[in-house]
């Protein structure tokens, strides 16, 4: 067993078990990894910024839960708290949730995926990484020095001329912070473009490829969008030039049109990516093709069309007109479809499959299920009269946290253990694991469901304090914060055992699972380059042979199978070299 | 079409909601009830499909390795196609409701609605004027005529299922029927800055006879057109502005009879003189000049509060041949409308008027009566926002 | 796995003929152009976008208080703007001819010689530019409060269209944000010009290898188009404005 191992023992078995150099030993030295080139590493630069902010965006999330246990505003004072809520939105929206799929998982695999060596423009992927700092650096800055109070959404005129709060340091955080996501969604495109392997045409791509290809689409044409918006929103505040003020002749609503603009799309950057993520999780661990392809690759680029056509329906009570909201009621109907489709044919996949239950499967699980509340609650807020009464509630909270925490985040938390044997080398520990996904389920549902029932009460979000004479309110919230501790709980410990993974883990043979994309067609890390020879595909996606069959592409050791002999006794015994 | 108008107007009730207080509560209601049902009946036979074949297909044996399944082009189209059709019965649900809320019967009590930083003020037609509560009768069709003096608020009082945003610089409107006498929560949904969730109070709904009384306690109170018309005289708008039918052009145009009407302005076509263009041509009176006369109307901006924009709008809509909108005044008596910026709004002797009350405990102290500044915010210290007095434009 | 193995042999004959230019995760030069170019073409369609919600702002605004846009533009010097505009035209074509040199080998001097032109003209440009930006700021008409101070003679004339000053203001304070915005993407285009002369000095293009000049031309010329619709919006909506006064 190597847990008992010594820590030279450890040392010489890696050494004599990985005779190739790989990305992570390939050179040393802090340098090394701040001027890196190599997509693998600016992946793992990026995987510790967001979970950083990640790790911010929760303590402030707690800090939310704890003032809700009373009704009274007694925890902190009301300006704080407005801060508090702020940040945590601020933090969670754009250091985290829109970098985290693209930014990790995809920086790492979307190269190894179409079997190419990097990105087609390594030098702007480390700017993006550099530009994502500098902008975090800045927010973080206005954070530190007092920090915001105008919501994540900065709606004016409060933002522009009432708030005393840190605000254009903020907004130019998130502006820089922008093209950080513009640089990310280019180099994808034209990656996946030119940089494919011999054999990899579109329709071999594997799922996740399309969905970041329909992502980066999104980052394109969204993202300048919001940049210019939060420069005129700091000029405006600057110079108080009247583009959103009605005293100046401006339009404070025009700033909530081209705010949308970007931020539904954006929406769709967070979820699109897990959606991918998840068709992989569940391919490989059902170890079927998934079911209709075309449909779920092309419903990714339906949502991203789409998606660009239904910012209105955040401004159902803004006086939008109502042949507006008829409008964008009935697209944002029409963008639920291919969500739906994709959801139908994860389930089709599943039948007659060979199900696992190893914890990126459990991710998988979780994701439809919650996904589908997440989604199915959306039909409510755009259904135009029934918008009227929960907008701006805690219904609108619980609906897109079932979408970005139960959508994106287990996604997140699914591909993270999927591809933490690509990525590390080791195993995380599957008994931990599958406990911890199975708190953070719990965790999350107690946390987010009643927030479902107290928005249709009428709670407001965004509030400090709430009615002391409803002691259901107050019931319902105790059970939120319940649930948030069990959540934060269950979120500690994969931080921790990945941790510990990285020392004391297994080591991880090519392809643990075993699954048919190239990246476990490459050594477990992989080497910098990616693969010994370039790869030529010949397969379908999702074409699930025999296990020896599956090997690792190249010359070198034409017949090392790419698993152990009991895939899903992953590690336990070295991996088998022939 | 009839099945969907059948189920809207059914009476269902939803537990974890607030009461049913308005005409569009059990409809928003049955719609809420049908969208559970729908997502229980999806979710739940997707999550049971799941645990099913988790359980029936697990895997057996390492190596095994099932047969692959392309697709079937009939299921994708079964499934892309009936969740458009159901959606589209939401959709049409959701409008027929949207469409009642929407569109404010001309013939309702009119309620004058400001919100301010973070106070709601409401002034009736008969003069009365509240803070942060608001007195209507069963059984009425009440308007409310929305704006803000800072920044976006949101009118929101769940009992009636009501919701509208009040924005800066433009009116707002909604309205509601209530059915059931009772005191009901008043929120402000829209972010609007430090004592957000303090910005609330009261819809005291009455039966008819107790709200007629509660009118006639508000002795000697002016109706908001004689408000209106007394601004009129006093700011000096009578000396251009002729308000008589038949009387001489002045050098602005006549307001007899304007209200409702296309008017054509200078440049090119018309715009309909309803409540928006009054308040724009007070304010900004050269952004859409009438059609003949000359720009030498001065700007009335910072010099009329919100609340006496909406006097004047009611004078205004009064000079009309028949005078629906406009009960008789009081006959004047009564010094004065609010200060500019004033907070706490007070007529003399009106006892039942101004009371401020708060839904939301006792650590949110409202600003001290009398000294409803906004710049006052209790005892969190914050300091008053930057902004609080945006700058006027700047130009001379 | 026979095939695999051919095909893999195949594919690693690539590489022998691997340029100075070639970077190590390209297999060919072929596919580094087109990447560089397509990356150049999505790049272009982020800045559509980027500018595209000024031009929303601009068209909202326009559609608000057409007459005031017009009373506005009127001071803006349709002349200036039109040489302007032959400026930024004339500087594409040598931009153009500046790929075309380096496509069909001629000499460094030759391309280095259009680029040089096309430096210069954008200079031109930018000096233009700066001359007109003074001559609001003498005028009163920079739209930053303070400064904002317009003759009474101007004020009098829009008062007499019943145009309002702040409604002159906001089509300045656009006027700003746009032709800014282009002359700061000009000023970054004469900056990343500056290296790629550089390099056609010391000879590195060839009709093999000139991706670099290929994609800065396309910025250059979008560079261009951008003003192309600026200049109407912001110059010529006024031109028959005054014709009445």
């Amino acid at each position: 067993m190597s847990n008992q191992l010594t820590t030279e023992a450890r040392g010489q078995e890696w050494r004599s078990r990985f005779p190739t150099v790989n990305y992570l030993n390939a050179d040393y030295g802090i340098k090394s990894w701040l001027l890196t080139k190599d997509h693998k590493r600016i992946a793992l630069l990026y995987l510790l910024s967001v979970t950083f902010f990640f790790a911010l965006g929760g303590a402030y999330a707690a800090a939310i839960r704890l003032e809700l246990l009373t009704p009274q505003g007694d925890l902190m004072q009301s300006h704080t708290y407005n801060k508090v809520f702020t940040h945590h939105g601020i933090m969670m929206v754009f250091f985290f949730m829109i970098p985290a799929i693209p930014a990790v998982l995809g920086n790492f695999l979307v190269p190894l995926m179409i079997g190419a060596k990097d990105l087609a423009f390594p030098r702007i992927n480390l700017l993006s990484w550099y530009v994502y700092m500098v902008g975090a650096a800045l927010t973080f800055a206005a954070l530190l020095a007092g920090g915001v109070d105008t919501g994540w959404t900065f709606y004016v005129p409060y933002s522009t001329s009432y708030s005393n709060t840190f605000v254009i340091l903020a907004g130019l955080g998130i502006f820089i912070n922008g093209f950080s996501s513009i640089l990310t969604g280019l180099n994808f495109i034209v990656t996946v473009h030119t940089m494919r392997a011999p054999g990899m045409t579109w329709f071999r791509l594997p799922l996740f490829i399309w969905s970041n290809y329909a992502t980066s689409l999104i980052m394109i044409l969204g993202t300048p969008v919001i940049a210019i918006t939060v420069l005129l929103l700091a000029l405006e505040r600057l110079a108080h030039i009247g583009i959103f003020d009605p005293r100046l002749g401006g339009d404070p609503v025009l700033f909530q049109h081209m705010f949308w603009f970007y931020s539904h799309p954006a929406v769709y950057i967070m979820i699109l990516p897990s959606m991918g993520v998840v068709s992989e999780l569940i391919a490989t661990h059902t170890r079927k093709p998934i079911f209709g392809y075309s449909f779920v690759a092309f419903s990714s680029l339906a949502i991203a069309v789409f998606g660009f056509l239904v910012w209105g329906h955040h401004l159902f009570t803004s006086s939008q007109s109502v042949y507006a909201g008829m409008i964008f009621s009935i697209i944002s109907y029409i963008v639920a479809v291919p969500s739906a489709v994709k959801v139908f044919n994860w389930t089709a996949t599943m039948y007659k499959g060979s199900l696992s239950y190893d914890t990126p499967m459990l991710y998988a699980y979780a994701f439809v299920g919650l996904f589908l509340i997440g989604g199915m609650t959306g039909l409510f807020l755009a259904a135009l009269g029934l918008d009227i009464h929960v907008h701006d509630t805690y219904f609108v909270v619980a609906h897109f946290h079932y979408v970005m925490v139960g959508g994106t985040v287990m996604g997140y938390l699914g591909g993270l253990h999927n591809w933490w044997p690509k990525m590390t080398g080791r195993m995380y520990p599957e008994g931990w694991a599958r406990f911890a996904a199975l708190v953070i389920f719990v965790g999350f549902n107690l946390t987010f469901f009643p927030q479902f029932l107290l928005g249709y009460m009428g709670m407001p979000r965004r509030y400090h304090a709430y009615p002391v004479d409803e002691p259901l309110w107050q019931v319902l919230h105790v059970a939120s914060s319940g649930g948030a501790s069990i959540l934060a709980i269950g979120m500690l410990i994969p931080g921790i055992y990945f941790i510990w993974s990285m020392r004391y883990g297994r080591f991880a043979p090519a392809n643990p699972w075993p699954a048919t994309g190239l990246e476990w067609r490459t050594p477990s890390p992989p080497p910098t380059e990616n693969f010994i020879t370039t790869p030529v595909v010949t397969w379908e996606a999702y074409e699930f042979r025999p296990i020896e069959e599956m090997k690792v592409v190249g010359p070198g050791e034409p017949d090392q199978p790419v698993g152990g002999q009991h895939p899903i006794n992953r590690g336990a015994e070295p991996e088998t070299r022939e | 079409m009839s099945l969907i108008r059948a189920m809207t107007l059914a009476q269902v009730t939803v537990p974890f909601a607030p009461e049913q207080a308005s005409t569009f509560a059990p409809e928003v209601d049955a719609l809420y009830a049908y969208l559970w049902a729908l997502t229980i009946l999806v979710s739940g036979a997707v999550t049971a499909l799941i645990i099913f074949f988790a359980i029936k297909y697990r895997r057996r044996q390492a190596g095994e390795l099932p047969r692959p399944r392309a697709g079937s082009m009939v299921l994708e189209l079964t499934w892309t196609i009936i969740p458009l059709l159901i959606s589209m019965t939401i959709f049409v649900w959701g409008v027929s409701i949207f469409f009642r809320m929407y569109r404010a019967p001309r013939e309702a009590m009119e309620v004058f609605v400001v919100g301010k930083q973070w106070m709601w003020k409401f002034q009736h037609q008969t003069g009365q004027r509240e803070i942060n509560e608001l007195h209507v009768p069963v059984g009425a069709r009440v308007r409310l005529t929305m704006t803000t003096e800072d920044v976006i608020h949101s009118f929101y009082v769940p009992a009636f299922r009501v919701k509208m945003d009040v924005v800066p610089g433009r009116y707002t409107q909604t309205w509601f029927e209530a059915t059931k006498a009772g005191r009901y929560y008043m929120f402000c949904a829209e972010y609007c800055g430090t004592n957000h969730s303090g910005m609330g109070g009261y819809v005291e709904v009455m039966e008819p006879a107790a709200y007629q009384q509660w009118l006639a306690g508000g002795t000697g109170s002016e109706s908001a057109s004689a408000q209106g018309r007394k601004l009129f005289q006093d700011r000096g708008c009578a000396s251009c502005h002729q308000v008589d039918p038949g009387g001489q052009q002045g050098r602005g145009p006549t307001l007899y009879n304007l209200f409702g009407k296309q008017q054509a302005i200078q440049g090119d076509g018309t715009v309909t003189v309803d409540e928006t263009y009054v308040r724009e041509s007070i304010l900004n009176p050269q952004a859409k000049l009438a059609a003949g006369f000359q720009p030498i109307m001065p700007t009335y901006q910072g010099q009329l509060s919100e609340e006496q924009v909406l006097q004047l709008i009611a004078y205004i809509r009064s000079l009309a041949p028949q005078q629906q909108n406009a009960p008789a005044g009081g006959g004047g008596g009564q010094r004065g409308g609010p200060g500019e910026g004033g907070g706490a709004v007070t007529t003399t002797g009106q006892s039942p008027d101004v009371q401020r009350s708060n839904p939301i405990g006792p650590t949110q102290p409202r600003p001290s009566q009398g000294g409803g500044s906004p710049g006052s915010t209790g005892p969190g210290g914050a300091r008053a926002p930057a902004g609080t007095n945006p700058q006027p434009p700047g130009n001379p | 796995m026979a095939t695999h193995a051919d095909a893999v042999e195949a594919h690693g004959h690539g590489h022998e003929s691997a340029h100075s230019a070639l970077a190590h995760h390209f297999d060919n030069l072929e596919q580094q152009r087109e990447a560089g170019a397509l990356g150049m073409w999505v790049f272009i369609a982020q800045e559509v976008m980027f500018f595209g919600g000024l031009f929303l702002a601009y068209l909202i605004y326009r559609m608000k208080y057409p007459t005031a846009f017009m009373a506005a533009s009127n001071h803006l010097d349709w002349k200036i703007g039109t040489f302007n505009t032959a400026v930024l035209i004339t500087s594409s074509l040598t931009m153009a001819l500046a790929v075309w040199a380096t496509q069909v080998g001629r000499s460094r001097k030759v391309q280095v010689g259009f680029m040089a032109a096309t430096v210069l003209l954008g200079l031109v440009f930018l000096g233009v530019k700066a001359y007109e930006y003074n001559d609001k700021y003498v005028h009163g008409l920079i739209p930053v409060a303070g400064l904002f101070n317009p003759e009474p003679k101007l004020v009098q004339e829009w008062t007499e269209a019943g145009v309002t000053v702040q409604n002159v203001q906001m089509f300045y304070w656009l006027y700003f944000a746009m032709t800014g915005l282009h002359a700061l993407h000009m000023i970054i285009g004469v900056g990343i010009i500056a290296p790629i002369m550089w390099f056609a000095w010391r000879g590195r293009y060839s009709p093999e290898y000139h991706a670099p000049v290929e994609n800065f031309g396309l910025y250059w010329h979008f560079v261009d188009i951008i003003w192309i619709f600026l200049f109407p919006l912001l110059y010529l909506l006024g031109v028959h404005f005054g014709k009445g006064h």
